[in-house]
């Protein structure tokens, strides 16, 4: 059986996560491949929606990446997406998905090392906790 | 507006187990403003119920839809081809709308999906508090704008009980002392010597109190 190697999403501000994942790969930080990145405007504009979607569609880990806090480009989309991210963890508890499978994190384009080891760190800890229950239902399985 | 509450989706789950085909039902109005039950949390309690039977190895067939209002066959009528597909429909509505859906469809489970609260208005982003009870005879007028039907915890209509500390209600230390805004607010506006003025007891039987109520305006019948 090979390594399971987690399928991880990021919703990336434009603002300062994107180009924090810009810089490194400028300077040629190294990062796992597990992760793909969609850009948004503010890390606001991340629905919570989104989030159960990219759950249902088969993520292992969901990642919202928006700006310091104090420093949003929109003032505070980023701390809506805090208190978003809480709620839909709380929803997560409910279905029975680990809430850790999300995460907050905050981060200012400078970043790109930090951006990197964020990345590093989140898939190691997404790996730990394995497959995604719903990608790993007898359901999903008889579907693969 | 009516306010309301998303429900726990294990205990959404527990209600539709039985049923293959389910359609939940968003509505427009009420529960779309305060977030309860409006087009994306009919989504998101689509997804999260999916998911949840998934991991039990389930596959259902749950589709989300949202009409413009639920205690209005007008617009039931849009979604009728849709929810009448379904083995059960969870309403998103309020309590009112879940009753309507039912007896469009006599012959079909119709669940809640919300839990309703109260009629009430929006306190600032993501607060609500209750304003009315519809006690059927509004008596605000007298008392400076502000309920005492609903706001005061004891619906005292001749004064404060005595209890309030520090203007706070004391069955409910985070609610404002009804009677401490009725005083403040008519004091405000030059009109005190309302509160010299008996009023009188309230006629409950006008309320819910008297039974289910119905209004029939003749003028307005076809």
């Amino acid at each position: 059986m090979s390594e399971f190697e987690p399928q991880i999403l990021a919703f990336c501000c434009h603002y300062c996560a994107y180009a924090a994942a810009d810089l490194a790969g400028t300077f040629r930080a190294q990062y796992p491949t597990n992760v793909r990145i969609i850009r948004v405007p503010c890390s606001g504009k991340v629905d919570p929606l989104h989030i159960m979607q990219a759950f249902e569609s088969g993520a292992d880990g969901v990642l919202v990446a928006g700006c310091l806090e104090g420093g949003c480009h929109f003032q505070e989309g980023n701390l809506r997406a805090k208190r978003r991210v809480a709620h839909v963890s709380q929803i997560l508890d409910e279905i029975g998905i680990e809430p850790d499978r999300l995460r907050m994190v905050n981060l200012s384009s400078a970043m790109g090392q930090a951006f990197a080891n964020t990345i590093t760190q989140f898939t190691e800890q997404i790996r730990k906790l394995g497959p995604s229950p719903v990608t790993n239902s007898v359901f999903m399985e008889k579907t693969k | 507006m009516i306010v309301a509450s998303r429900k726990n989706i294990q205990e959404l789950k527990e209600l539709l187990t039985p049923y293959q085909r389910i359609a939940i039902l968003g509505c427009g109005t009420c529960v779309t403003v305060c977030l309860a039950g409006g087009e994306r949390e009919a989504g998101m309690a689509a997804s999260a119920l999916r998911m949840t039977y998934r991991l039990d190895g389930v596959q259902k067939d749950i589709r989300d839809l949202t009409i413009e209002r639920q205690c209005d066959d007008a617009f039931i009528d849009e979604a009728w081809k849709s929810l009448d597909e379904a083995d059960a429909i969870l309403s998103l509505a309020c309590g009112a709308g879940v009753q309507a859906i039912a007896e469009r469809f006599p012959n079909k489970p119709v669940f809640p999906g919300v839990d309703t609260q109260f009629i009430g208005i929006l306190e600032e982003q993501g607060i609500w508090t209750e304003k009315c009870i519809a006690c059927g005879q509004c008596r605000i007028g007298p008392f400076g704008g502000i309920c005492p039907v609903t706001r005061c915890a004891k619906h005292l209509l001749n004064g404060p009980c005595g209890g309030s500390d520090d203007g706070k209600c004391e069955v409910n230390p985070d609610a404002d002392c009804a009677w401490q805004l009725i005083y403040d607010r008519l004091k405000a506006i030059g009109e005190e010597y309302r509160l010299t003025e008996i009023a009188p007891l309230p006629d409950w039987s006008l309320s819910n109190e008297g039974g289910c109520r119905k209004i029939i305006r003749e003028d307005q019948r076809i």
